[in-house]
């Protein structure tokens, strides 16, 4: 694959979504270049979910187009992003609860066809994430609402991402767990793996992204550098509670 | 006491048979939430199509030893209905997933109709005679039990495939997939899963299981007609509710259990109905069985809950 390096690794460009007659997103733009962690901020209902489902392919496209690593992947369905790939961490998790921690781990893996190379990586999980290590055999609808993200994480870095999509890794979970993930999170964007991170917790996602877009109603209305935006009067009031 | 032995022995056969046609209705259930009410009608196609298969042998290579020829006969069967069990998702239910549950359920009847009609267009409405290709004359009794060659045959083969399908679903890769697919088929697809393959290949192995268990019904009574599927297809899916519907050991279990109360039951109803019924309407166990166990866990013998995804 030839990629130009001045060029995006994701391009979405004026992209529109609805859910039946209700325009959920009305045209959103955005770029990542390879090895950036970007995040989006904005309000509860404001579109960021439907931004990274339609990224990932799980929600059909009714304008724009997304452009990842030079091709046009706006009509690939979701199985078939994974393999060029662009990973989902789905808000709530998405843990199949059914099934065991390492059997969820594998399933990350389902993509993939070098299987010397998932035994690796999952050793690499394993080192990153200790705690689900020790729980391996455990069925994962037991394990504790932090462990899941990580699980859920864990098991993203397994398809090999080049792009990660995280979506409110920090919900309902401890500031002490919060940190735990961000930490991952680090690591994972210092392997050189491409974040897009949609956040809730606008201090911390603004503060360890290097960009940020600003979402409202379907639309980004602001982007910019992370201390830019942790400056902005606007965003101040809005997302930081001033 | 002998009587009873013989009974176990007789409801294990038939069993054996339901527990196969009920894998393939609890799997899709487990993945589609579907009660696919044209399964039934597979195990038919399977026996006519060996059958049909059995005749034509007979007359080209009258000289093939009959265990070989059975065996080309299910090697026909066998892929005829995973044929038609993939034809019945690709072009009918693939097409109702999220419509309201009522239009998959009578599209399931209208599929098991017009599978039987045809049939009965192709084979006629005689009752053909499947050859006993595989002995149904009993063997030298032991505690005076008799078992027929065709008996043992039906018990070991049905235990066989159970067992693959248990390694397939909860050792390899592919089950993996299936039950991830089951729980959850969008965050599924996000790990690459190409959840309508998965879907219709959950079709095809039921379907595989069914045209076995029609083989085996129609060696076991030497018997093949156009609507020989319902009442098994029936009692199976009376089986998987009884073990709890979308649990594959609940399925197994369900089939089992039902065979064995009804084998048994039919030695007994005489007696149990002071001479009112006699054993020609064993046919009812299986549905009082069902009411009771219903009544005392809703869910089934094995069944955790009832499993409404979002
Ligand atoms: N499945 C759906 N059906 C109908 N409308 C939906 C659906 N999912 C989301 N919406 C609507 O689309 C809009 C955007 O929702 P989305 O989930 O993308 O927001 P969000 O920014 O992720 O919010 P939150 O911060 O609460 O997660 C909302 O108005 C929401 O009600
Ligand atoms: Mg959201």
């Amino acid at each position: 694959m030839h990629t130009n390096p001045a060029a995006p690794l994701l391009q979405v460009d004026d992209i529109r979504v609805a859910y039946g007659g209700i325009q959920a997103l009305k045209g959103v733009s955005l770029e990542l270049y390879a090895g950036e962690m970007v995040c989006l901020i904005g309000a509860n209902g404001a579109g960021k979910t439907t931004t990274l489902n339609a990224i990932a392919g799980m929600l059909p496209l009714a304008g724009g187009r997304i452009a990842y690593a030079g091709d046009d992947i706006g009509a690939l369905p979701a199985h078939r992003r994974v393999r060029r790939g662009i990973a989902l961490v789905p808000e709530g998790r998405g843990i199949f609860t059914r099934l065991t921690v390492e059997e969820n781990l594998r399933m990350g893996a389902y993509a993939r066809d070098d299987a010397d190379a998932i035994e690796t990586d999952l050793d690499r999980v394993y080192t990153l994430l200790p705690r689900i290590r020790e729980r391996l055999a455990q069925v994962a609808g037991t394990l504790s609402g932090g462990e899941q993200q990580m699980l859920a994480i864990g098991r993203a870095l397994l398809s090999r991402p080049r792009l990660l999509l995280l979506d409110e890794p920090s919900m309902g979970l401890a500031p002490q767990v919060v940190e735990k993930i961000f930490e991952v999170v680090q690591t994972v964007r210092d392997d050189g793996v491409t974040v897009l991170l949609v956040e809730q917790n606008a201090h911390l996602a603004l503060a360890f992204a290097s960009r940020g877009y600003v979402m409202e109603s379907g639309r980004i209305t602001l982007s910019g550098s992370g201390r830019a935006l942790l400056a902005d009067p606007s965003v101040r009031a809005a997302y930081l509670g001033e | 006491m002998e009587t009873l032995l013989q009974q176990i022995v007789n409801g294990l056969v038939v069993g054996s048979v339901y527990a196969l046609v009920a894998l393939g209705y609890t799997m899709v259930y487990g993945i589609l939430g579907l009660i696919n009410f044209a399964h039934g009608e597979v195990l038919m196609v399977g026996a006519l199509t060996a059958l049909q298969t059995v005749l034509l042998l007979m007359e080209v290579a009258p000289g093939l030893p009959p265990l070989l020829m059975l065996a080309v006969a299910v090697g026909v069967a066998v892929p005829v209905c995973m044929a038609l069990g993939y034809l019945m998702e690709r072009l009918a239910y693939r097409r109702l997933r999220g419509a309201p549950r009522l239009a998959p359920l009578i599209t399931a009847i209208g599929l098991s109709f017009l599978l039987q009609t045809l049939a009965m267009i192709v084979w006629g409405r005689n009752y053909h005679t499947f050859p006993a290709l595989i002995s149904t004359e009993p063997l030298e009794p032991v505690a005076g039990v008799f078992v027929t060659p065709v008996q043992i045959a039906i018990v070991v083969i049905s235990a066989l495939l159970m067992a693959a399908l248990v390694l397939l679903v909860n050792r390899s890769r592919l089950g993996r997939a299936m039950r991830a697919t089951a729980e959850n088929p969008r965050v599924a697809a996000l790990m690459g899963v190409d959840a309508n393959a998965i879907i219709a290949l959950t079709f095809i192995i039921g379907a595989g299981l069914a045209a076995v268990a029609g083989v085996m019904f129609a060696s076991n009574y030497g018997i093949a007609h156009y609507a020989m599927g319902f009442m098994p297809g029936l009692k199976a899916f009376t089986a998987a509710v009884l073990g709890g519907i979308g649990n594959l050991a609940g399925a197994m279990l369900g089939g089992i259990v039902l065979g064995l109360v009804e084998a048994i039951g039919a030695g007994y109803i005489e007696e149990l109905s002071f001479g009112l019924l006699n054993s020609s309407y064993q046919d009812i166990f299986a549905f009082v069985i069902l009411g009771v166990v219903l009544i005392f866990r809703p869910t089934g013998l094995l069944g955790e809950r009832v499993s409404d995804r979002a």
